[in-house]
């Protein structure tokens, strides 16, 4: 989801084929998928394991109608989101402070290349000790997945920001302060945005792992109860309205994107 | 007399008088990377008046920019001593306006925002800082341009918009190193026209590195010809063509084609470049 959605901004504008027949298509795949499933459902494999498209669909209607799915969905979309500004904010300042100093890219370099080699959601545990079971410890595993995407992308476009540009600012009399907001920073905002797509699905993931450890709401406590009730329709629902949300979600910040760098 | 003499004194005030604008005295570059040690500059040393029109020639890769670099302060020298207005060069030269051979205007901004990038540096307000856009525009010939972004201009308006961000901020001395080498010939001449008529305009000192002989006929007072590399100045030649120049008739006058021949002579054989 997150390859296509990154592949496809450039491209929106290059490839001439008509988008009404790319959505014509995407229209015949879901369809052709849900209906093999529905198909494959009672006939080749038990239902009890797969579950079938309407199974998922009532309960997605049931859940709606009592209130609970919105109620879940808003506590995993708060937490994500809390963690997403936090994680992007920190990883675009330490991107900065660090990439324009050699010195101090090449010290601390490994080390953060050692930490993101961390999987993430093995510090769940951890942050569940340590901020105990309300919406802190998945704030923070929502943040550290995202700070580290966005970190890295942002640092890569710090990196690689023309150092002709910067020269010519300096001998206009700019300032460090003035060539990092004039030239440093608006380059590296499509490496920036790239991080920030990356980031807003690992962001989810980083929240919703938390929420199956130890909470009691959100889409992963849903998934996880779900599970443990042996309602197979109810972990597929609750796994595709979080997909919904991070699709949509996605397209806006790719909407976004095309819009603030129309100068390309 | 009496005109002639007052017209040399008014130029320069005694402060300008006392020191040259531009002094490189005995100055030597060795580029040093892990394995190899290159020596770009030996010993080179010229002056500058203020006001004066000053061409680089020489062989690729003989040092023409790194003098540029030297000047505008982005490097050091590994010997010798780079003056500005009679004070060492230490730091960020900011009494210079950089015309870079490459392009280094900000791809997210507009014409008009590119322009006004030295006055939002130096804080200028917003209302002051609209109407010099718009006068320097004017004078580059962008009309109509202001609110378009680099990538959508030609390569000559985008030396134009470069030239025009240069200028409104006034730096008594401009570096250019081959702003107009890639451009097509007649938009060179184009160009050129409007480089000198803006120079007779303003008097600023300028120091233009070229490969072409007959654009540094052209446009300069003086042109000095670099040897190959480690470089050293082999010719220090006067232009003796008066001005106001038409860039265009240069070429037919008497003295241009003794100018070229010696210019030419200077160049090193084996790195002539076909012009």
């Amino acid at each position: 989801m997150t390859t296509e959605a990154i592949s496809q901004a450039p491209n929106v504008s290059a490839t001439p084929s008509p988008p009404n027949r790319v959505w014509l298509y995407r229209t015949l795949l879901v369809a052709a998928v849900l209906i093999g499933w529905q198909a494959a459902s009672g006939t080749l494999l038990d239902p009890f394991w797969i579950s079938s498209p309407t199974a998922v669909a009532r309960t997605l209607l049931l859940w709606t109608a009592d209130g609970q799915l919105e109620y879940h969905l808003f506590v995993t979309f708060k937490e994500t989101f809390a963690g997403f500004v936090i994680g992007a904010v920190a990883g675009v300042l330490f991107a900065l402070a660090i990439g324009t100093s050699d010195i101090a890219h090449r010290t601390v370099d490994p080390f953060v290349t050692a930490v993101y080699g961390v999987p993430k959601v093995a510090l769940a545990p951890l942050f569940i000790m340590w901020f105990g079971i309300g919406l802190a410890p998945k704030i923070v595993l929502a943040a550290i997945s995202v700070f580290f995407l966005v970190f890295f992308s942002t640092l890569r476009g710090v990196r690689e920001v023309d150092r002709k540009m910067v020269d010519a600012l300096r001998t206009m009399g700019a300032n460090k302060l003035a060539v990092q907001r004039m030239v440093i920073f608006p380059a590296a905002l499509p490496w920036l945005f790239t991080g920030l797509k990356l980031g807003l699905p690992y962001g989810f993931v980083g929240a919703v792992a938390a929420e199956m450890m130890a909470s009691s709401a959100g889409i992963g406590y849903l998934t996880q109860n779900a599970a443990g009730q042996l309602d197979t329709a109810g972990v597929f629902a609750a796994l595709f309205a979080l997909m919904l949300v991070t699709t949509l979600l996605n397209e806006a910040l790719g909407r976004l994107e095309s819009f603030m760098f129309r100068w390309r | 007399m009496r005109p002639a003499h007052l017209s040399v004194v008014s130029a320069e005030s005694p402060e300008a008088a006392k020191w040259p604008t531009v002094e490189l005295r005995g100055v030597s570059k060795t580029f040093v990377s892990r394995s190899t040690s290159v020596d770009v500059l030996s010993g080179v040393s010229f002056s500058l008046q203020s006001g004066e029109f000053l061409a680089v020639v020489g062989p690729s890769g003989s040092g023409k920019s790194t003098v540029l670099n030297l000047l505008a302060g982005l490097d050091h020298p590994s010997a010798g001593e780079v003056m500005c207005q009679g004070r060492r060069i230490e730091a960020v030269n900011t009494e210079i306006g950089y015309l870079t051979q490459h392009d280094s205007l900000l791809p997210w901004r507009t014409v008009e925002e590119n322009i006004g990038v030295p006055l939002e540096i130096r804080a200028v307000d917003r209302a002051e800082r609209k109407s010099r856009i718009r006068d320097i525009i004017a004078q580059v010939g962008l009309e109509g341009f202001a609110r378009h972004y680099p990538n959508q201009l030609s390569g000559g308006m985008r030396k134009r918009a470069m030239l025009a961000r240069t200028l409104i901020y006034d730096p008594p001395i401009l570096l250019m190193d081959e702003p107009f080498g890639p451009l097509d010939a007649q938009l060179k001449l184009v160009l050129q026209a409007d480089l000198l008529k803006l120079w007779s305009a303003r008097r600023k000192t300028v120091v233009f590195v070229t490969h072409d002989i007959v654009e540094a006929i052209t446009l300069a007072d003086r042109v000095l010809v670099f040897s190959t590399r480690p470089s050293r100045i082999k010719l220090d030649e006067p232009i003796a063509i008066p001005r106001p120049r038409e860039v265009h008739e240069v070429r037919f006058h008497p003295a241009f084609e003794e100018h070229y021949r010696r210019l030419w002579a200077a160049l090193d054989p084996p790195s002539r470049r076909p012009s």
